[in-house]
Order: structure tokens, then C-alpha cells, then sequence
């Protein structure tokens, strides 16, 4: 067997092989718990490793899919295809390099049903490549929406004391989400005959049919983003996931979103996705500003981090509907970034809420007199947040508001304020958490990062400050296959203007 | 030559920031010094090239743009046509800025070794120290809008850092956060700015842009909902940015707070170099600029009314700190007036001169503060002259050389004379309402220069010693304390072992950084004149297109009236006499003028309320709408009324049709899931039939 011509289908499923392995792992003694957490990190190392694999065999010249997979299953219809593009490939080394960091996060934190928990973030780790992966439409639906279960464990059972409420409400919105997307991917089907993403990209629909499409699919996506104003799902769930769970939610889930509008609103409805622009760019100037000034006035570190993601994510809508290579590029930078930067941020919440139980801001202060490492450590995040030039949180931003400026000065001229307040929230928790004299009792004894949290922590900071100043990697995988998609765009939404004014 | 000077200070901010603990903090003070001397060192080496540039250089018409020096060292942001690397371009006005920053940093990182000889995060203080030193550097060498935008960030984390260096105290806090969010205010337009020029000129890398402005000189552009001239929308945006940074009138409020920080950094940072990004950035951007009338009359007037507020302000400061802070808001407002009259040779020639003495000024109020055990209140000093005599005179020569003592029509003056006159020669020459206005700004702004400069040095060296311990056995109200700052105290004061007892002469590392400051102070401006602001042919020669420089407007300056030439000098005697006589002669008389002028007083004494004012209208607002948002938006109309509403009917609609309930969310998840799997494939199989 070829590796390269299966590799998507081993990246995808070697983590569910895994999740097998441990079912047989018996008994709850320390050493098989031990023998658990041992098997998954070599699991999600292996599937790290193959990645990067993929990553560098991928050809960034060719705008196509690569390593394609092509196996029919219902008829022609529907059908087991695999294949990656310059859109999806780099979502795939995010997600296996995230793993292990939420592995690794877990060993001492996470000390029940601890096998269980493995299990879950394993198949967790295949719905998600797989939903990256996967060239059909049938099977993208099975793997996005396969994905709220695993998620909907780890909130249920390794949450906080409010989960249940928080489950309710994650479900209750994805659910309603993409039930509508179902009657949407039903609805194309009838019209194209087949659910294969390739065909269907070639697969012209008409103009009113797009609209409900779009609708239909924007109903999904906007949830999971989320976008202002299907947000409020995100702190609850955020609050009250483990802290694996919170990495894996803001750096992956979301993006499921931001992929699905490039791969489907923008690339299949584009007539609609240009109709509805302002839309989008009203709801993303709204998750902007409003939800900035919302995580302004927070008082428990982990909703303000999750309302400052809603933020983070408007910039991305904001971008992909832009539709030209910039925004749309600045739009993948912005999820690749903000993945490995909000998944630091909420692990380095992990590190002191693991030391003091507690979320609360007030809670806290003064913690550079005790954790200086932590404090340099939360700083770099931090600043990566607020997009300062050199982080790789900056690229993303400054792309997607110079492509909005072209299409539209207001929509980048309020997204500018988002400059503004991510320095003040962002700021401001910093000051309250870390600066200050450490007076209160309990955070005397409080100790600096251990060799387990540095290990985790450390790469994602290389990675955050080597893309801020060498961005080539990402921009240059995503460049031939972004420019293919805004050109289709460009010509779909330019040839039926006139085509509009022709028709009498 | 030009990686080492930029790249030595990065690698001594890591080394003393990641191995400050492992090697020590008395070896990290020595390597990021040693470093930055040899920066500077090869600076000087640079720009001695451009100083004695050989008349050849001239040629026939190769005067306009000589070779522009450039290093490409990465590829940075290549998306979509827009190609921007890391490139560093030098050229004079690089050059000169080479000079400024790592002179000024050089001898701030010699300074810190004595005055933080006793701080226990030395290793950290030089990493910060070098760090921003990089930053500003590479700012420097920006040869594109972004790069220098990542100069004009990095500058802002290390100046955030540095204010904020000692952490313990809520104020250093307060302030370094709120000198990163004004700075972002103004970033805010710089940002627009940058998308603006793109869209508008298509390029940003300065050459590409520069040349692509004649064409779209006469432009228009649609911005938010008007058509406008686009050249006057792109300089403004821009200068918005140049605003936020130089600390100009609106967004000017950080400044004086950001003197929290140690003083070696107000002396590098909030004096010499920073601050004077705008200022660099303008004349950078001067090709831009010239196009736009109405931008540059707007910095002309920002300048001028900068110039004046913050001296006005700075007349009652007690702060010995605050005063100087105060002082370099205003001379970057003077900077300003010459950049919006188009003689941007002489703005660069000011913040060249003004980098020396007003570095002095603060190493010197450093040199104070020290002697005095940490004391900054003028009120508590008096009568230092004779404790710290080597001090005082580098204060009087820094003091000499800001107010512009000189003789007009001579080259005898200290460095400010050459460089502050000849902006208000060329405010005058601009003429119209606009000239007029920002000369007469300017004028009352150098009388009033020259009177809290020598009122500190008054308050401070002058007069009896006044110490703490008097201060506090009487336990006035600041207001009436600040009303007689030169109320005679003394009889209190003796015999506490008191501060002033204990004042001492700083040591020699904090000393030789003040005489090399002090003999930039008396020669920079005698030795550049020529250069920056003399015969408009050695100007041009001396830049090599550079910035922009108008033979015309160079000339009109020179022609001004002979008045004109000494109202600044006139101006300058005034403020003396009016210092000398209200706290020397009679210290009782500012007291008197505070009371019967209170509301006056109070207002200057208040920095003119715009904290107040920007509290009420930014902050407390902000914070409102946040939680109305929060409050009442997401938790009760979204959370509470609908989807908890919604799910409210749900379950009674299902409690009264089915009792299925088992209680476990996840029993309905894998319903659901099966539901979907069953939906799904009766849809494939009736599509199937179907088609």
C-alpha cells in the first residue's frame, strides 16, 4: 500500500485506531492511566508527524485538490473522497499539532474517567481532519456535525459545575444550525445529482436557487464561527469546558466554519455570497466592536478570551467576503493564527486555573513576581492577540481590513476600531492578572510553569512570533488555490451583472 | 555595517532578556551596552557618508536622489499583488536618525548601569532597553508603510514595557496601558492610512509609492460616504498615526503619565526618539504630504497648538518630571510647524538638537531625582546648587540650550537657538491666517518655555531647601501648595536628616553620559546649521531627496523681517525675567497670581481637563455599552428571552405528546445523529429514484 495515496485516509483515522487501542487498556490502576495518556500522545505525535508530511509534499503551485481519494458508495452519488487543497490542507497539521498540546495539558489535570477522556479527544481528532479532508458533501456533513458529539462529552463530563446548561446550549445552536444546512446539501443534490465537492464546485446554480443555499448553509456556519449574533452559546461553553476542551473548541471547531464559508458560500453560492456581503460585513463589524467592548468588562478570564475569539472570528467573515486574494488569504492566515494563539491563551489559563481553581480576574494579580516565565509566556500571547506587528495575529487582521478597505471604506474604517479595543481588553486582563503587587494570601506559594507546560507552551510561542515575521509558509500553500477561488468569484459575480442588465 | 547596527541591539535584548538570570545582571548591563556602542559607533561611521558627501555626488542632475542604500533581508507578506519584504533603506534622514537613536540609547544604557545600580530586574531593564532600541531602528530603516508600522508597534511594546517597568505600582500600570491604548488610537488612522495608500497609489514601498504620487496628485477617492481629494484622505489618516505617537494636542494625554517609568526612559523614549517617530514619519512621507495643501496646513496648526497648550501647561507643574515631559510635548509641536510649512529640513534639524538637550534635560532631572532619594515634587527641592553642583550646571547648559539662548544674526547659540528659531522664522513666512496664527503660537510658547524652564531649575537648585518633611508637617491642599511652590519652607525643614541633607553627586557612569549630552547640547546646532536650515542648495546636497526640500520656502525664511529673527530671543529674555522675578526676587507673587486667577490656575494645573473629558466621553461609555451589551443584549434578550424561551415551549409541547424523556442529553444526541443518518439516506435513495 502506497502511503502517499492513502496518507489523508491514515491522517484521518490513525486517531480512531488509537482510540480502539485503548479500549483494551484495562483496569483504572496509575499505571494503565499512565500506559492511556502514553498511548494517545503517541498517537497524536504520529499523526503530527504525518501531517508535516503532508504539508511538505503538498504542491503549492497546483490550485487543485491533491492526494486525492475517489471510491464510490452510493452509486455515483455519494462516495468515500479524500483530497486537500491550499484552503483545507493547512487546518489539517493545526489540528494534529493542537493534540498533542491538549494530551500533554491533560496529564495532570485531568485525573478522572481519564482513558474516556482520550477516547473522545481521539475520535474528536478524526471527525475534525476528516471534515478537512473529506471531498464530499454526504461526508463533510456527517464529520462537521460528528464533531458535536465528542465535544458535547467533554463539556458534559469533564466540565464545570454549570455544564449541563452549557451542553444544552452548545447543542441546541449547532444543532439548529445545521439542520437547515441538511435541507440545504438535500436541496443540491436534487439539482446537481451528485454530492461530490469537485463536481459540484464546477456546478453552476442558479441565482434565487443560491440564495436559499446560502442561507441554508450560512445558518451552520454563522453558529459555529460564531458570528454576532449566534455567539452566546461560545463563553458558556468555553467557562465550563475542560481546558482541552476550550483549546479545541476556539483553535478548530470555529474554523469549521470559517472553511465552510470559503469552500461553500464563497466557491458554489457566489452570486449570493456577493448579495449578502454587507450583511456579513454588518454582522462582522458588530461581532467587532460590540463583543470587544463585551470581553472589555468581563470578569472571568476564560469568557473574555471566548468574547475576544468572536471578535478575532468577525475579521475572518469579514475577509472571506471580501472576495478577492487578499481577504480571503488574510481570512485562512487569520484561522491558522488565531488557532495556535487562542488555543495558547486558554491553555495558559489552564496553567493557573490548574494552580488556583478559579477563573475569576480578581482572583488574581500580581503573578510575575512569582511565575516571571509565565508572565513573559502570557505576554507574547497576549500581544499576539492584540495583532501586534511580528505576531502572527497581525497578518491576518492587516490583510482581511486592506482587502475590506477596497471593497468597502466603511466596513474597514469600523473594523479598525477592533485595533483599538483588542489592545484594551487584552491589555487590561494582562494588568489585572499578571502586573501589580502580589498581595493576596493564596498566590504566595503559587509556582512558575513546570517542564510539561513549558513543553507545551514553548512551540506555539516559536510558532506565533516565526509567522509573524515569515509568514511564507502559510501564505504560500494557500496563495495558488485562494487565487483560483477569488478569481471564480470575480468572474461568476461579473458575468451576471451584465447578464442582469442585458435581461430587458 | 547597517544589519550590525540594526541587529546588535536585537541580540543584546535577547541575551540579557533569555540568559539575563543564568549570566548575571552585571554582564547583561555590559553586553547590551557594549552592543549599542558599537552601534553607534558605526552610525556615526554611516552618516559621516552622507555629512561629508563628496560634491560629485551632485553630478549634473543626480543632486535630486542619490543611490539609496538597501538590505533585503526577508520576504515578509506576499499576497495577492501586494509584495512586502523586510528591506533596510538608508539614506540622510535615515542616516541622521541612526545618529539620534543610538547616540541618545547608547549613553541612556550607560546612565542605567549607575542610576539602576540597586533595581533587582537590571537584566530585564536592558533587555527592555535594547529592545526598543531595535525596534526604533528598524522603524528607521522602514522601507515600506508596514515595516515602519512594525517599527511604530515595537516601539509601543517596549515603550508599554518600560513605563510600566516597575510593576508593583498601580500607577506605572495604569500608565504604561493607557500609553498603549492612545498610541492605538492613533495607529487606528495610521492603519487606514496604509490601506488608503494602497488603494489609492498601489504600492507601499516608499520608492513605488513616492513615484506613483504625481499621477495621483489631482485624485479622488470615495471615503465612507464622500468623494474626496484622496492624497489629503491618505496624509491625514497618517498623520493621525503621527499624532498618537508625538503625543500631539487630543491624543497627547499619554505622555506626561508615561513618566511613571524609570527616567533613563523618558530620556531615550518620551524625549529623544520615540516620540519623535511622527515627526520622522511625516518627513519621510514628505513626497505625500506636498501634494496635499490641506494636510499640511492641519499639521501646521496640530503643531502649533501643541506647541502652546503643552507649554502653557507646563508653566504649573510641580513634577520636576512632568515640567520636561510637558517641554518635549511641546518642541515635537514646534517640529510640527515646520513640517506643515514644508521646510521639513528644519522639523528634522529640531529633532536632531532637541534629541541632545532634551536627553540632558532628563538625565539631568534623573541625576536630581537620585540625589534626592526618588523625590520628583519641585517643592520639596530648593538650594541643590550647591549639593550636586556638577549636576546643576548640565541642567543650566540643557536649560540654555532648549529656551534658544543665542545671539540672532550670529553662529554664537546653543543647540535649540539655531534649531527653534528657524521654525519660527519659517512660521512667519509661511503667511495667511494660518502662518500668522502659528507664529504668534509659537512665539508666546517660546516665552513660555524659557519661563518654566528656568522656574524649575529655580524650585529646584535655587533658593532654600525645602524638603519633605516640611512639606508634610503643614498638610495643605496641593492646590494652595502648588499657588506658593516658592513659599519658603526652610525654617521647617532642617535637622530631619532630611533629603536634602542627604543629596549626593551622582557617580561618574551617570555623569559622562551628561557632558557627552551637554557638548551635543551647546555644538549640534552651530555644527548642522549649515545642513538643515542653511543655503537652500547645501540643504538639497546634504539630502539627496530624502525629504522634500522647496528652495522657495527655504529662501522666504531667510527673508523674513529682522523682528521676526528676534522675537524669539525676545521672547526668550521675558520668560527669564518673568522666572527669575516671581521666584527669586518675590516668591511669594506666584501664590498671589494662583488666587486671584483660581479658576485659571486650575485649569492649567489640570492639564486642561482633557483626562476628565476623554474619561467621560470614551471610557465610562465604553464601559457601559459593554455591559449593556452583556447584560441585557447576550444574557437576557438572546440567552434568557429566546433560546431559553424556545426551549421552555419545546419541552412543554414534548412533556404533554411523549414521555420519553431519560434524562441524558446524550441518549438525544445519538438520536439525533441516527435521525440524521436515516434522513439522509432516504434523501439519497428518493433523489436516486428520482433522477
Amino acid at each position: 500500500m502506497n502511503l502517499s495515496a492513502n496518507l489523508l485516509t491514515v491522517i484521518t483515522f490513525l486517531p480512531t485506531v488509537g482510540a480502539l487501542l485503548l479500549l483494551f487498556v484495562p483496569g483504572r490502576s496509575e499505571a494503565s492511566t499512565n500506559l492511556v495518556r502514553w498511548i494517545a500522545l503517541v498517537v497524536t505525535l504520529l499523526t503530527l508527524v504525518l501531517s508535516l508530511y503532508l504539508w511538505a509534499q503538498f504542491d503549492p503551485k497546483n490550485a487543485g485538490f491533491q492526494f486525492v481519494e475517489d471510491f464510490d458508495w452510493i452509486g455515483t452519488s455519494i462516495g468515500y473522497r479524500m483530497g486537500v487543497d491550499g484552503i483545507s490542507v493547512l487546518f489539517i497539521p493545526l489540528t494534529t499539532l493542537l493534540m498533542p498540546a491538549v494530551v500533554i495539558s491533560a496529564w495532570g489535570s485531568v485525573t478522572t474517567r481519564v482513558k474516556e477522556y482520550m477516547i473522545v479527544f481521539l475520535v474528536l481528532e478524526t471527525f475534525m481532519i476528516g471534515a478537512f479532508a473529506t471531498l464530499d458533501l454526504a461526508i463533510f456533513y456527517v464529520f462537521f456535525e460528528g464533531t458535536l458529539i465528542p465535544m458535547f462529552l467533554i463539556i458534559g463530563i469533564w466540565g464545570g459545575s454549570r455544564r449541563i446548561q452549557a451542553t444544552y446550549k452548545f447543542f441546541f445552536y449547532s444543532f439548529t444550525g445545521t439542520v437547515l444546512m441538511l435541507l440545504a446539501i438535500m436541496f443540491m443534490f436534487w439539482q446537481a445529482g451528485t454530492l461530490d465537492i469537485q463536481e459540484l464546485l464546477k456546478f453552476k446554480f442558479a441565482p434565487e436557487v443560491q440564495t436559499w443555499l446560502w442561507l441554508g448553509f450560512f445558518a451552520s456556519f454563522a453558529v459555529k464561527m460564531p458570528m454576532w449574533p449566534f455567539h452566546r452559546w461560545l463563553p458558556e461553553a468555553h467557562v465550563e469546558a475542560p481546558t482541552g476542551g476550550s483549546v479545541i473548541l476556539a483553535a478548530i471547531l470555529l474554523k469549521l466554519g470559517g472553511y465552510g464559508f470559503i469552500r461553500f458560500s464563497i466557491a458554489m453560492f457566489p452570486d449570493a455570497s456577493q448579495m449578502f456581503a454587507p450583511f456579513v460585513f454588518t454582522l462582522s463589524i458588530a461581532a467587532i466592536i460590540f463583543t470587544s467592548l463585551i470581553a472589555l468588562v468581563q470578569t472571568d478570564i476564560k469568557k473574555l478570551i471566548a468574547y475576544s475569539s468572536v471578535a478575532h472570528m468577525g475579521f475572518v467573515t469579514m475577509g472571506i467576503f471580501a472576495g478577492n486574494v487578499m481577504g480571503i488569504q488574510g481570512a485562512l492566515f487569520q484561522m491558522i493564527s488565531h488557532g495556535i494563539v487562542s488555543g495558547a491563551l486558554f491553555l495558559c489559563v489552564g496553567v493557573v486555573y490548574d494552580r488556583m481553581h478559579t477563573r475569576e480576574i480578581e482572583a488574581y494579580g500580581g503573578l510575575v513576581s512569582r511565575m516571571p516565565a509565565y508572565a513573559v509566556i502570557f505576554m507574547v500571547f497576549t500581544m499576539a492577540n492584540v495583532g501586534l506587528p511580528g505576531t502572527s495575529g497581525f497578518v491576518g487582521e492587516f490583510l482581511t481590513m486592506l482587502a475590506v478597505f477596497q471593497v468597502n471604506t466603511w466596513v474597514a474604517f469600523f473594523a479598525a476600531f477592533g485595533v483599538i479595543l483588542s489592545a484594551c481588553y487584552a491589555l487590561w486582563l494582562y494588568r489585572r492578572v499578571v502586573f501589580g503587587a502580589l498581595t493576596k494570601e493564596n498566590l504566595k506559594a503559587i509556582l512558575d510553569i513546570d517542564r510539561r507546560e513549558a513543553i507545551v507552551l514553548v512551540p506555539l510561542l516559536v510558532l506565533t512570533i516565526l509567522f509573524g515575521f515569515y509568514p511564507a509558509p502559510i501564505l504560500d500553500a494557500t496563495a495558488a488555490s485562494v487565487q483560483l477561488v477569488a478569481d471564480n468569484f470575480a468572474n461568476a459575480v461579473g458575468a451576471v451583472a451584465p447578464v442582469a442588465a442585458a435581461a430587458h | 555595517m547597517i544589519q550590525a547596527i540594526v541587529f546588535f541591539p536585537l541580540i543584546g535584548a535577547l541575551i540579557a532578556g533569555l540568559l539575563g538570570r543564568l549570566i548575571g545582571h552585571r554582564t547583561s548591563e555590559y553586553i547590551t551596552t557594549g552592543l549599542l556602542i558599537a552601534a553607534a559607533v558605526l552610525s556615526w561611521i554611516v552618516f559621516a557618508g552622507f555629512w561629508f558627501a563628496p560634491e560629485a555626488a551632485e553630478g549634473a542632475h543626480g543632486a535630486e536622489h542619490a543611490e539609496i542604500l538597501k538590505v533585503n533581508v526577508l520576504e515578509w507578506i506576499h499576497s495577492g499583488g501586494l509584495e512586502l519584504d523586510w528591506i533596510l533603506r538608508v539614506d540622510t534622514l535615515t542616516a541622521i536618525m541612526l545618529v539620534v537613536v543610538t547616540t541618545v540609547s547608547s549613553l541612556v544604557h550607560v546612565y542605567s548601569i549607575g542610576y539602576m545600580a540597586e533595581d533587582p530586574h537590571r537584566s530585564r531593564f536592558f533587555a527592555y532597553l535594547s529592545l526598543f532600541t531595535f525596534a526604533m531602528l528598524m522603524l528607521v530603516t522602514a522601507d515600506n508603510f508596514l515595516q515602519m508600522f512594525f517599527g511604530w508597534e515595537g516601539v509601543g511594546l517596549a515603550s508599554y514595557l518600560l513605563i510600566g517597568f516597575w510593576y508593583k505600582k498601580p500607577s506605572a500600570n495604569a500608565a504604561a496601558m493607557k500609553a498603549f491604548v492612545v498610541n492605538r488610537v492613533g495607529d487606528f488612522g495610521f492603519a487606514l492610512g496604509i490601506f488608503a495608500a494602497w488603494v489609492v497609489l498601489g504600492h507601499l514601498d516608499f520608492d513605488g509609492a513616492f513615484h506613483a504620487v504625481p499621477e495621483h496628485a489631482e485624485e479622488t477617492m470615495r471615503f465612507l460616504s464622500w468623494d474626496v481629494h484622496a492624497m489629503t484622505v491618505v496624509c491625514l489618516l497618517l498623520f493621525m498615526g503621527a499624532m498618537g505617537k508625538s503625543a500631539q494636542f487630543l491624543l497627547h494625554t499619554w505622555l506626561p503619565d508615561a513618566m511613571e517609568g524609570p527616567t533613563p526612559v523618558s530620556a531615550l523614549i518620551h524625549a529623544a526618539t520615540m516620540v519623535t517617530a511622527g515627526v520622522f514619519m511625516v518627513a519621510r512621507l514628505s513626497p505625500m504630504f506636498e501634494v496635499s495643501p490641506f494636510a499640511m496646513t492641519t499639521v501646521l496648526i496640530i503643531g502649533a497648538i501643541t506647541a502652546f497648550f503643552a507649554a502653557t501647561v507646563g508653566l504649573v507643574q510641580n513634577d520636576i518630571k512632568r515640567v520636561i515631559a510637558y517641554s518635549t510635548c511641546s518642541q515635537l509641536g514646534y517640529m510640527f510647524v515646520a513640517l506643515g510649512a514644508g521646510v521639513y529640513s528644519a522639523g528634522v534639524f529640531h529633532l536632531f538638537t532637541h534629541a541632545f538637550f532634551k536627553a540632558l534635560l532628563f538625565l539631568g532631572a534623573g541625576s536630581v531625582i537620585h540625589a534626592m532619594h526618588h523625590e520628583q515634587d519641585m517643592r520639596n527641592m530648593g538650594g541643590l546648587a550647591k549639593k550636586i553642583p556638577i549636576t546643576y550646571w548640565m541642567m543650566i547648559i540643557g536649560t540654555l540650550a532648549l529656551t534658544g539662548v543665542g545671539i540672532p544674526g550670529t553662529s554664537l547659540g546653543f543647540a535649540g537657538f539655531f534649531s527653534k528659531d528657524a521654525i519660527i522664522e519659517v512660521a512667519y513666512s509661511v503667511g495667511g491666517s494660518a502662518g500668522q496664527f502659528a507664529f504668534w503660537l509659537l512665539v508666546i510658547a517660546a516665552l513660555f518655555t524659557s519661563f518654566y524652564s528656568w522656574r524649575l531649575i529655580h524650585l529646584t537648585f535655587h533658593g532654600k531647601p525645602r524638603n519633605a518633611a516640611s512639606h508634610d508637617a503643614h498638610g495643605h491642599d496641593d492646590h494652595a501648595h502648588a499657588a506658593h511652590a516658592a513659599d519658603d519652607h526652610a525654617d521647617h525643614g532642617h535637622g530631619h536628616g532630611s533629603a536634602y541633607d542627604n543629596a549626593h553627586e551622582s557617580p561618574r557612569v551617570m555623569l559622562v553620559p551628561l557632558y557627552i549630552l551637554a557638548a551635543g547640547a551647546v555644538l549640534a546646532g552651530v555644527v548642522f546649521h549649515e545642513l538643515f536650515f542653511g543655503h537652500a542648495e547645501h540643504i538639497i546636497h546634504f539630502f539627496q531627496g530624502s525629504v522634500v526640500v522647496t528652495e522657495a520656502a527655504i529662501d522666504a525664511a531667510h527673508d523674513v523681517p529682522t523682528w521676526v529673527k528676534w522675537s524669539a530671543t525676545v521672547a526668550m529674555v521675558l520668560g527669564f525675567v518673568a522666572a527669575w522675578y516671581m521666584y527669586i526676587r518675590d516668591p511669594a507673587m506666584p501664590k498671589r497670581v494662583a488666587e486671584t486667577n483660581p479658576g485659571l490656575y486650575k485649569f492649567l494645573l489640570n492639564k486642561w481637563y482633557f483626562d476628565e473629558l476623554y474619561d467621560r466621553i470614551f471610557v465610562r461609555p465604553a464601559l457601559y455599552i459593554g455591559r449593556a451589551l452583556w447584560k441585557g443584549f447576550d444574557d437576557w434578550l438572546v440567552d434568557q428571552t429566546i433560546v431559553e424561551g424556545l426551549g421552555h415551549r419545546v419541552k412543554d409541547v414534548t412533556a404533554r405528546v411523549v414521555k420519553l424523556q431519560s434524562g441524558y442529553l446524550y441518549h438525544y444526541a445519538f438520536a439525533m445523529l441516527i435521525g440524521i443518518a436515516a434522513l439522509l439516506t432516504w434523501a439519497i435513495a428518493a433523489g436516486g429514484l428520482m433522477g
